[in-house]
């Protein structure tokens, strides 16, 4: 029988892709698994995160404790809470008084476990830190007039508390900045069909991921309203994708007249 | 077998049309106005001036409305019902001890101990007439009989002859008295129409038959109607225990016009009801909170909880109360005077005993909701439900943490389930506006874009502006998808749906209607 150290290898690392060819792309690789190793919490764990979310994250899962900011796209940011919902996770909602309800449940988000404060008005950072403290995920738009200190200060409960903060808006410490740009839409003609399924662009950028912004295509959502990758089109440190790109659905320009 | 052989000699409250009188001083209704409360579509029971316009128990509610057209009609609640004549039983127990509650509006107790303390069976009945005037019930009847079935034949008597309201049959004389009534009374519908098919109308034939013939062909419950009707009641007196009284009421004088005063005073009080509760082994889950106010007017709310309430939560339940969300909801205008707590639904404690090894997750949700329940208010927090409905605005249902949905569940679901035809295809909008916003469209050169009677487009629309900004192409659209709701209703409403994305790739949800565009709902 013999006995060997197994070096603990941080699981985030799981799912990243494993070709690597120029040295750019080798040198940033080390560096962000040096700092997967030098991470000093004990539970930085990840939460449950859906599939198509996953390859846009730094590290591929939903941080526990961290702070994520999502622009402009509230089913971007309500597809980042359906995984850890799925899994039986309590959300919360501050200060999106227009939150489309059946959305949130098409996205996958159990309404069971979803508690919405719509109006926190001049509480919003004691609420938010309140639900935070219970649940574990909180979508929140943060207010402008939110100082440095504030903003430390609700970092370090979160930490703490081990909770994800999915802030809509800019957020000075967020883990990752997911934008989504180049919006389009398929199934609506000119005067005919319904709107049927969007593709977006999403670009990641994040204190962990150095360089130019990642960028992915996902489906948000696609036909059979699931949130999944749109292909690995436009990666921009290679010209040419190495891997065969997966077939996107073409049967959009078919549906399109209805 | 004394107890078979000699009926309970007892005395019987009953208070006419009990349920109506309490349903009109609950609601704040006139007492003289026609009121019926239905149960399941019929008649369960009329006011006084519906009787004289002809509605009568049983019947269908459209049948009694058409009878009586200016008739209030009110679902029935047995809660009510009961909850109005607990301080009258209340105060009856307090001259006489071991009253047995039959229903709401009528009680019934041993007739031996009240006589011989009052000094006779007239006096005893006086005495209890008085007591019930005195909390506010002023047409009360007595009857006292061998037995409670005679009695309350004697109470409920009705015969020009007879206006006293104290009916005394006396001792040994019930068989009688019950003889000429017919035998409908005994309340077993069946038997009373097979007993008149016979050829048996009245009690007093039908106690004349023989003891072992009726076993035979009628069964035990011939047997105990036979009983009844030959005046040989073998029910006893079965009296309740007083239920310990859980309520807490605090007085302020002077009376109190500002929240946080109101708050403090009932601090105190808050305590100690849930520590009666506690010492009873019980959780309150639902209180209910009246406040009355200087100007005499008086306001009450059950308020639940999605657990057990504590000291800290009675005393938010009551400062949102006082508060109100608005001052809509409370209804005050004026200093109060009264505050009154009393708990409307109790657990064992045993069933929400902590674990072991701390609480579960729920528990911590529970606490952490409340907490923040208690900075924004009861309304603040909201848990979201989706029913049915051809607006977003109208699937969405957010109901306060701790709270039912308007309707209960089981109507959000009834709802869900219907079939909605014209609704919206695709996925569900991220952003539903609570108030839909002005938006601009416009056709090539600024053309208006119009809908016509047979859902014709005057234009193509080109051009389209969010809620403050400006005007850009429009890159595709779809519409129009008219909605015509409850057109036959003043609350009705007819407007034309339109998808359409902006130049950005914005996606938006637009309606058209007689005031113009709106944007409803964006796909964010």
């Amino acid at each position: 029988m013999s006995l060997s150290v197994a070096t603990p290898r941080p699981p985030v690392f799981a799912g990243a892709p494993a070709p690597v060819e120029t040295a750019a792309n080798q040198v940033a690789e080390l560096q962000a698994r040096i700092r997967g190793m030098q991470r000093t919490r004990i539970d930085s764990h990840g939460l449950p995160t859906s599939p198509g979310i996953a390859e846009l994250l730094p590290g591929g899962v939903l941080r526990a404790g961290a702070a994520y900011s999502v622009h402009e796209s509230t089913s971007l940011a309500l597809a980042l809470l359906a995984g850890p919902s799925a899994a039986g996770a309590w959300c919360g909602v501050v200060g999106l008084p227009a939150l489309g309800v059946e959305a949130a449940a098409a996205a996958g988000i159990d309404l069971d476990r979803l508690v919405l404060v719509p109006e926190p008005g001049e509480q919003w950072l004691q609420v938010t830190a309140a639900l935070a403290d219970v649940v574990t995920v909180v979508l929140a738009r943060p207010p402008a007039s939110l100082s440095a200190a504030e903003v430390a200060r609700l970092g370090s409960r979160l930490r703490q508390r081990g909770s994800t903060l999915v802030a809509l808006g800019e957020w000075p410490q967020s883990e990752a900045t997911l934008r989504v740009s180049d919006d389009r839409w398929m199934g609506l003609g000119d005067g005919h069909g319904f709107l049927a399924a969007r593709r977006v662009t999403v670009s990641v950028s994040g204190r962990t991921l150095t360089g130019k912004p990642r960028r992915k295509q996902l489906w948000l959502p696609d036909t059979e309203q699931v949130v999944r990758p749109a292909g690995l089109a436009g990666v921009p440190t290679r010209p040419v994708p190495a891997q065969p790109v997966p077939a996107t659905p073409v049967r959009f320009d078919e549906a399109a007249v209805s | 077998m004394t107890a078979s052989m000699s009926p309970v000699r007892s005395i019987l409250l009953w208070c006419p049309d009990w349920p109506t009188n309490a349903a009109a001083a609950e609601l704040g209704l006139a007492p003289g106005a026609p009121l019926a409360l239905i149960e399941r579509g019929d008649v369960f029971a009329c006011s006084a001036a519906a009787r004289s316009e002809g509605v009568r128990r049983g019947l269908r509610v459209r049948e009694a409305q058409s009878r009586c057209t200016d008739l209030v009609v009110l679902p029935y609640d047995p809660v009510l019902d009961h909850r109005v004549f607990e301080p009258v039983v209340a105060a009856v127990e307090q001259i006489v001890p071991g009253v047995e509650l039959s229903r709401p509006g009528t009680c019934v107790m041993r007739a031996r101990g009240p006589s011989r303390y009052y000094g006779g069976e007239r006096q005893a009945a006086q005495a209890l007439l008085d007591t019930l005037a005195g909390v506010g019930v002023s047409d009360a009847r007595v009857g006292i009989a061998d037995g409670p079935f005679a009695a309350e034949q004697a109470a409920k008597l009705h015969s020009p002859t007879v206006t006293d309201a104290i009916r005394i049959v006396p001792a040994g004389r019930s068989p009688e008295f019950l003889a000429p009534f017919g035998v409908e009374l005994l309340e077993r519908p069946e038997l009373a129409t097979l007993l008149r098919r016979l050829g048996i109308h009245t009690l007093g034939s039908f106690a004349a038959l023989d003891d072992m013939q009726v076993r035979d062909r009628f069964g035990p419950h011939g047997v105990l109607a036979h009983r009844l009707a030959s005046g040989f009641d073998p029910s006893d007196v079965d009296a309740r225990v007083p239920p310990a009284d859980h309520s807490s009421v605090l007085e302020f004088e002077p009376p109190l016009d500002r929240v946080d005063q109101i708050a403090f005073a009932f601090r105190t009080a808050a305590e100690e009801f849930v520590a009666r509760l506690q010492a009873s082994s019980l959780v309150a889950t639902a209180i209910r909170i009246n406040v009355s106010t200087e100007n005499g007017d008086s306001r009450s709310r059950t308020w639940l909880h999605p657990r057990w309430f504590t000291a800290g939560d009675v005393l938010d339940r009551v400062r949102w109360q006082v508060q109100g969300a608005g001052l809509a909801e409370s209804g005050l205008n004026s200093a109060i005077t009264r505050l009154r707590v009393e708990p409307e639904s109790v657990d064992p404690a045993g069933n929400h005993e902590a674990g072991l090894y701390g609480g579960a997750t729920d528990e911590r949700i529970h606490s952490g909701l409340s907490r923040v329940q208690s900075m924004v208010g009861h309304t603040g927090v909201l848990t979201a439900r989706i029913a049915g409905g051809r607006q977003p605005s109208d699937r969405r249902i957010l109901v306060p943490w701790g709270d039912l949905p308007p309707g209960g569940e089981a109507s959000v679901r009834a709802s869900q389930a219907l079939p909605w035809p014209g609704r919206v295809p695709g996925p569900p909008p991220a952003t539903v506006f609570p108030e839909r916003r002005r938006v601009l469209v416009s056709g090539t050169g600024g053309a208006d874009v119009a809908v016509d009677d047979r859902g014709e487009l005057s234009a193509v629309p080109v051009s389209f502006a969010e809620p403050g900004g400006r005007p850009g192409a429009v890159s595709a659209w779809a519409g129009p998808w008219p909605v015509t709701e409850r057109w036959w209703d003043a609350g009705g409403r007819r407007l034309n749906r339109f998808q359409l994305v902006d130049e950005s790739g914005g996606a938006w949800l637009l309606v058209l209607d007689d005031s113009g565009w709106w944007a409803e709902a964006r796909y964010d």
